[in-house]
């Protein structure tokens, strides 16, 4: 096993969704979806956000997308105007979650991806 | 119709404080039959009916009155259509404001329709006395909880009243609380002719509106590669192009910025997703794991494959009430050690704040700059050039909300060196206003629909 950041394997976006946010990740390969759906549970994506996922993790299966959604709960301190955050909408859980560092099979190669690869040129990544 | 009919469909405001421009250029820079725009959220409704009550000519989205004196001479010339959910808590009064602006540019002939039956806040009692629970859809808490403190009461309506008003040649209809997709589907269910047991052609185009519908989100706008992202600053948004079998493609004017890759599009599809298998409008409930995605030449995304059930007998209602005020404010802190230094000005003022004998029901303090985002899942850099320090307060009284707003510009001279940034005055209380999703049975809902003539 190695270990590869969720940016190399997948793609996200994320918004709010009733007291918490949605995380939508989307893979860019059909091994990298299979990693992932094996991998990326609703225990390790609540352990990564701790201190900011207060009640617990859903995960819904999009295999037409390649795509796993979370429903984050209780992540907003108070959902729609109640919240004094300053990401009272989750609009930067997507990101955060791309931070995760998964487990991947040694001969994993991540596909090439867009025009200029998976992470920022020049980037901190 | 022929089977190779297409209509297109734009979105050029995907929510209230979107790009003033975006609707102007989709409706200059290329063809298209009709314009959707989105000028509501769940707050907005509570303010409309705030300028509702101090004038009862008021309730609407002015700006979208602003936008058609603008295009209206345009939009004639080419024929485009505009649905807007501008008519917010008084439709009617916007519709009026419509005509008065096609009179004075003597645009006789134009038509203009209205959606009314949303607005149930006038309703509430006649309507819990008819046994209408409106139980809290996310807690179930029981709805005497916030009778007395509901500042307004919608219901998401479907979009065959729009379809409807289309049919009558409605050339602008404004409406009150409907969906945001449903903005995208009435025009096809108009000119389609899709009607209620179609169920895969009307989640076809509820997808088709569940894209657009938040404007440049789907033509790379807040997308994870963004720096394959070229023309940001001419960003086109996006548009719909539908045929009758429920199949259609994404795409932008020619020209424009940004890019439509199934990648744009599908961060999209999953953005405020629930459960995937069961998206509930008001006309349908869509299958999100059946819907196919392929690039169709540059800046096009060919989109099918789409499968939607039954819609159910009740519609979502959309509540707002009065649940206190909350107030934020902030100081810049500049290095060396500005977090230490960030700190003890929190303290400091928390500290004083206690001691006049002052609490709250609901506090934040951040150090912006120090992972105020995303917490411990990085690790706060070492030096920190400058942090800034965001507080807040929520509560139920007013004046301790504004006592806390004091508090804030004495740390610049009465805490630690090189503290800043203190602008714009005393952070003033403003009001907090809780949400209460519930459903009511759609049988206790009727919807109008009201198209007039420019004479």
């Amino acid at each position: 096993m190695k270990k590869l950041p969720l940016y190399a394997l997948a793609h996200a976006r994320s918004g709010d969704k009733g007291d918490g946010s949605n995380v939508g990740v989307l893979a860019y390969d059909d091994a990298g979806y299979e990693i992932l759906r094996d991998w990326l549970t609703p225990v390790r994506v609540k352990a990564h956000f701790a201190g900011i996922v207060c009640g617990n993790v859903e995960r819904f299966e999009m295999p037409n997308l390649r795509a796993l959604n979370f429903l984050l709960h209780d992540s907003l301190g108070g959902g729609g105007s109640a919240s004094l955050k300053t990401d009272a909408q989750g609009k930067t859980h997507a990101m955060a979650l791309l931070r995760i560092e998964v487990d991947v099979p040694d001969d994993y190669q991540p596909p090439a991806v867009g025009s200029q690869g998976a992470t920022a040129p020049g980037g901190e990544l | 119709m022929a089977a190779d009919k297409v209509v297109r469909v734009a979105n050029g405001q995907g929510f209230w404080g979107d790009s003033v421009d975006a609707p102007v250029r989709l409706i200059e820079e290329g063809p298209l039959d009709y314009l959707t725009l989105d000028y509501l959220a769940e707050v907005t409704m509570s303010i409309m009916q705030k300028l509702h009550r101090r004038d009862p000519s008021k309730g609407y989205a002015t700006d979208f009155i602003e936008l058609i004196r603008r295009t209206l001479p345009t939009l004639r010339k080419k024929g485009v259509k505009v649905i807007a959910n501008a008519g917010g808590v008084n439709p009617e009064a916007c519709r009026a404001a419509l005509l008065d602006v096609a009179r004075g540019q003597d645009a006789r002939g134009l038509k203009i329709g209205s959606v009314t039956g949303d607005d149930i806040l006038g309703r509430l009692d006649e309507l819990v006395e008819a046994g209408a629970a409106l139980t809290n859809l996310d807690d179930g808490r029981p709805f005497s909880e916030i009778h007395e403190k509901v500042l307004s009461a919608n219901v998401y309506v479907g979009s065959f009243p729009v379809a409807d008003a289309l049919r009558q040649g409605a050339d602008i209809v404004v409406t009150g609380r409907s969906t945001d997709p449903g903005l995208v589907l009435s025009p096809l269910i108009a000119e389609f002719g899709w009607s209620a047991g179609d169920w895969d052609l009307l989640a076809a185009g509820t997808v088709a509106g569940h894209i657009i519908e938040c404007g440049a989100q789907c033509t790379g706008g807040n997308f994870s590669r963004w720096w394959e992202v070229e023309g940001l600053d001419r960003i086109g948004y996006p548009i719909i192009h539908a045929s009758p079998d429920g199949s259609f493609v994404v795409t932008k004017h020619d020209g424009t910025g940004g890019m439509v890759t199934p990648e744009t599009v599908g961060e999209q599809l999953v953005y405020e997703m629930g459960d995937p298998t069961g998206y509930i409008t008001p006309d349908c409930v869509v299958d999100f794991t059946s819907i196919r995605l392929a690039q169709d030449g540059k800046d096009r995304v060919h989109v099918h494959g789409i499968a939607g059930r039954e819609a159910t007998d009740s519609y979502k209602v959309s509540i707002s009430f009065l649940e206190g005020y909350k107030a934020s404010g902030q100081l810049t802190v500049s290095g060396p050690d500005a977090l230490a230094k960030a700190r003890v000005c929190a303290d400091a003022l928390w500290g004083r704040l206690a001691f006049a004998g002052i609490g709250f029901e609901d506090t934040v303090t951040e150090f912006i700059g120090a992972n105020t985002c995303h917490g411990d899942i990085i690790e706060v850099p070492d030096r920190l050039g400058e942090v800034v320090l965001r507080v807040g307060v929520k509560d139920a009284d007013r004046g301790k909300v504004d006592r806390f707003g004091k508090e804030l510009a004495p740390l610049v001279t009465s805490g630690p060196p090189g503290v800043t940034g203190f602008a714009g005055g005393r952070p003033k209380a403003t009001e907090v206003l809780g949400y209460w999703p519930a459903l009511l049975a759609k049988r206790h809902v009727t919807t109008n629909v009201h198209v007039e003539e420019v004479p």
